[in-house]
């Protein structure tokens, strides 16, 4: 069991593209840190420089309280679930299980004992003997998760793992995932592109933008205070709604003095951010939306359209019973509690 | 050129695995070939007592000597009868067994072995196939009304190594004609079926066309085996002769190296030699890069 | 097949056969004049096996053509095997480690290496005969098992292959053997070397061909009749001086020369056939 830490951690690849430019984040014990942010981000490139397979240009990173920057892969007490699974297609479940331990020079029981124990919690022990092209898709995720366990390393790595599974197929993985790592409280760190993964599985998220962070924290607080417009925009699913307003000492407004929050402010040009589940319908409500689209998803539904008064394309998702008929115009309102204000220029939160 | 993204990191492990590949390299194929180009610009005196820089001369006597230029002539028509014998047979043989998908295994295994017999093997079975006094193939010329003798007829010499080495180059070609043809889409072929195009304008328009990378692959590779692989055939069999219609190049450096101890002009060939595998090779990979493109 | 064409269906057929049948000819010719006597063989070949076949065959392997002056084809069989597995085997093992260093390692002059190597495929032993001749009498290698093949086991086709294949071994198998404590070597032994299996049997079946049916190398570096090979060794027999030769006894030696070859190649017809293709490529 260990924390992790990264402190100013640069990369520089040979033809002098910077793909980070200066990183610094803690993992405390037992924490699983989810990596997200879109394709390259620098996320993954960080996960292989904290498994020891990508060079570290500049910065510290330690694991437990040691410095492994010029530690091979092997001697930082790590294991690592990659995308595609790399299991070693000639050898048996067993053996691929195995590896890692025999080079480590484990007594022989010993990896038995630890590889039929890590099929039994996997539901492996009946393919032990079989070789990777006879297992299904999920079984050799199981599979690769195996030859992670067995090492009983002191943090996980996780590359997308569950990428190449079917949606259904990795819904459930996940909950396991997050099973198993919580009852072996080993740390981990987990990357992926999809935000509902990284919501549902972190314990802290961080988002990453072109080789920095956007932000960390816990997944609620990056869903109820995003930081940036980016962190907004990405949390979230359907995405957080931008309308162009002006938050003054009159409030908050849009278009030709449309408002939809009394309380002052400072700020003068601002985008408000409006999350689509916040939307209601409300017959006296500020806002008015032309429907284009409605999309029913069963208990709920989301509705796009524009804003008419300020031409800006909107998503809605309602819990209501009947939904609008596209080309209906229908009133709306949000909670002012649920505003988020971001600078137009930078895009951070102002409140 | 690309390593892997991941590579391993060691002093002298790398320096290690390739010095068995590199010392053999260097001390039979560097040094060698730098001896020939060496010796090429030297002539040795009768007595091999001394020996005298003479720039190109060695390479103007051998353009000039008429024996030499014959032995250029002869590998010429050789390697273009062989390839084109050897490309045809293979060709029809190829787009035969093509058709008959459910057989198309059985007869590459009775068409591939040939290729696994030694040239110098096949030149001796038809030289024994067409032995004058009690060969089968010179009884049945004779009874078409042809006095097969290849101890005394130049041509039948030729045509008697030709064969031999076309041969066992048809297995090689129809193998590779054969892959190429399945390689064409079937669908493609019955696209054109429905557009009423019956079996032999479809070999025309669409297969052939489709298969002119593989020929000339095949063209260059018949050509290199031609010009090089071809010395045991000779050897085993005519020895160059009649008279010398059929010394090709290889026989001919071997010959005035070994047996007429003429060392600069043997050297002088090796080089001329040397520059037409280059540019063979050269062609050849010009020809894989196109493919890649593809 | 496309449509239904019964004449058509015939002809090829007809044409294959034919084709195949020609092609066997001269080795049945071959087989039924190692079955006579010799005198038999001289009066005018018969066109069905004779009944001298165990005769024939135990004199060519136990004795040997005496007047010719060659050792039994017994002798000569053996120094072929040893020479074409030396040069299959020797190919196979440098090509598969300098292949290694070159795609898993960077370092100085991996890149001169490469070409280096490259060279070896415009050199082919032919054009640069008597060199080679020499450089392999001053290290005293004549007459030697060494001489008949560590000259011919550079190769730049075999490392070409090799390299090709490793470019397509996924990275990730890398990355996960490392993480798993495996070092260079016990990554190359534990995971490269047995994923390579197919192409080693491949790459084996034509290089042992290749050596097998080596004529003019053999035929430059022994002198001593105990090295002899035995596709070298047939022409000493043909050749017999003015007294007749004895084609019945030729014949023999003919098929046991061309027998383990083809029967490499057929065995491992599959292999053979995908090898070649990927080498070509």
């Amino acid at each position: 069991m260990a924390d992790i830490t990264l402190n100013h951690i640069r990369k520089v690849y040979p033809g002098g593209v910077e793909a980070i430019p200066g990183l610094s984040v803690d993992i405390e014990d037992g924490e699983l840190c989810v990596l997200v942010g879109p394709s390259g981000c620098g996320k993954s490139t960080l996960l292989r420089m904290v498994a020891g397979l990508e060079e570290v240009t500049g910065g510290e990173i330690s694991i437990g309280g040691r410095k492994v920057n010029d530690l091979e892969p092997a001697d930082r007490d790590i294991a690592m679930v990659f995308q595609n699974y790399a299991l070693y297609p000639h050898m048996s479940v067993y053996e691929n299980m195995a590896y890692g331990l025999k080079n480590q020079g484990t007594p022989k029981a010993e990896i038995r004992e630890r590889v039929n124990e890590a099929a039994g919690i996997l539901g492996l022990a009946d393919f032990l003997e079989r070789k990777p092209r006879q297992l299904s898709g999920g079984q050799r995720q199981r599979v690769a998760m195996g030859r992670a366990i067995v090492r009983k390393p002191q943090v996980f790595l996780f590359d997308e793992p569950l990428s190449n599974l079917d949606a259904k197929l990795r819904m459930k993985t996940r909950v396991e995932i997050r099973d198993l790592q919580q009852r072996l409280k080993t740390t981990a760190i987990y990357v992926t592109h999809d935000q509902s993964e990284a919501m549902t599985l972190a314990d802290k998220l961080v988002v990453m933008n072109a080789g920095r962070i956007e932000q960390v924290g816990p997944p609620i607080a990056l869903y109820e205070r995003p930081a940036t417009k980016f962190v907004a925009e990405f949390i979230g699913s359907p995405p957080m709604n931008f309308i162009p307003g002006h938050a003054g000492a009159d409030g908050v407004t849009i278009g030709e003095g449309v408002k939809l929050d009394d309380r002052p402010h400072q700020h003068g040009e601002v985008s408000v951010g409006i999350r689509p589940e916040h939307l209601v319908r409300d017959t006296a409500g500020p806002l008015s939306v032309d429907v284009r689209v409605v999309e029913r998803l069963g208990a709920s539904g989301n509705v796009y359209g524009w804003v008419e008064q300020t031409g800006s394309e909107l998503v809605a998702s309602l819990t209501d019973a009947t939904l609008p008929q596209p080309g209906e115009t229908m009133r709306m309102s949000v909670d002012p509690a649920m505003l988020h204000l971001f600078d137009r220029e930078t895009g951070d939160r102002l409140d | 050129m690309r390593t892997k993204r991941v590579t391993f990191r060691h002093r002298w492990l790398p320096y290690l695995l390739v010095a068995p590949q590199i010392v053999i390299t260097a001390v039979f194929f560097l040094w060698p070939a730098s001896q020939a180009i060496y010796q090429s610009v030297l002539r040795e005196d009768a007595f091999g007592l001394k020996t005298e820089f003479v720039g190109l001369a060695n390479f103007e006597r051998l353009f000039s000597d008429s024996a030499y230029l014959e032995s250029f002539w002869t590998t010429i028509v050789f390697s273009a009868l062989v390839a084109g014998l050897s490309m045809g047979i293979a060709l029809v043989l190829a787009v035969m067994a093509d058709r008959v998908i459910k057989s198309a295994l059985v007869y590459r295994t009775v068409l591939i072995w040939p290729y696994a017999v030694a040239p110098a093997i096949a030149g001796v079975l038809w030289w024994f196939l067409f032995n004058p006094t009690i060969g089968i193939g010179a009884y049945a010329m004779g009874q078409l009304g042809y006095d097969w003798n290849h101890f005394q007829d130049g041509n039948d010499a030729m045509a008697l190594i030709v064969i031999a080495a076309a041969w066992r180059q048809v297995s090689y070609n129809f193998l590779f004609f054969l892959a190429g043809l399945q390689a064409i889409p079937r669908s493609l072929i019955e696209a054109a079926a429905i557009d009423n195009a019956g079996p032999f304008k479809r070999f025309w328009s669409i297969q052939l066309p489709l298969l002119s990378p593989t020929v000339f692959f095949l063209l260059v590779v018949n050509v290199v085996y031609a010009f090089f692989e071809t010395f045991g055939i000779v050897h085993a069999t005519t020895g160059g002769g009649p008279g010398n219609e059929t010394v090709i190049l290889v026989y001919k450096v071997w010959r005035d190296a070994f047996e007429g101890l003429n060392l600069g002009s043997s050297a002088a060939q090796s080089v001329i030699l040397m520059v037409i595998v280059i540019a063979l090779t050269a062609i050849q990979f010009r020809y894989i890069e196109r493919r890649v493109e593809y | 097949m496309v449509e239904r064409r019964p004449v058509l269906n015939f002809v090829q057929h007809f044409v294959l056969i034919l084709g195949a049948a020609i092609f066997a000819f001269p080795i049945y010719l071959a087989f039924v004049a190692s079955t006579h006597t010799g005198i038999e063989v001289n009066r005018g070949l018969p066109l069905l096996p004779g009944d001298q076949f165990f005769q024939n065959y135990a004199t060519v392997l136990g004795e040997g053509l005496s007047t010719a002056g060659a050792p039994p084809i017994g002798l000569m069989l053996m120094n072929s095997t040893i020479m074409a597995m030396a040069i299959a085997l020797g190919k196979i093992a440098i090509s598969l480690l300098s292949s290694f260093a070159i795609v898993y390692f960077k370092f100085p002059f991996r890149v001169l290496a490469f070409w280096t190597i490259f060279i070896t495929l415009m050199l082919p032993v032919e054009v640069r005969i008597l060199p080679t001749y020499e450089v392999v009498a001053q290290l005293g290698m004549l007459n030697s098992y060494a001489g008949l093949s560590i000259p011919l086991i550079a190769s730049a086709t075999a490392t070409f292959l090799f390299r090709q294949f490793f470019m397509t071994v996924p990275e990730e198998l890398t990355e996960a053997a490392r993480i798993d404590g495996a070092g260079p070597m016990k990554f190359f032994r534990d995971i490269l070397v047995p994923l390579s299996r197919t192409n080693l049997a491949a790459l084996f079946v034509i290089l042992f061909i290749y050596g097998w049916n080596q004529y003019l190398w053999p035929l430059l570096v022994t002198t001593d009749e105990s090295y002899y090979t035995v596709v070298m060794g047939i022409k000493r027999m043909a050749n017999a001086g003015d007294s007749l030769p004895e084609w019945h006894l030729i014949m023999a030696t003919a098929i046991l020369a061309l027998l383990p070859p083809v029967i490499v190649i057929l065995g491992m017809q599959r292999l053979f056939v995908r090898g070649l293709v990927e080498v070509e490529k």
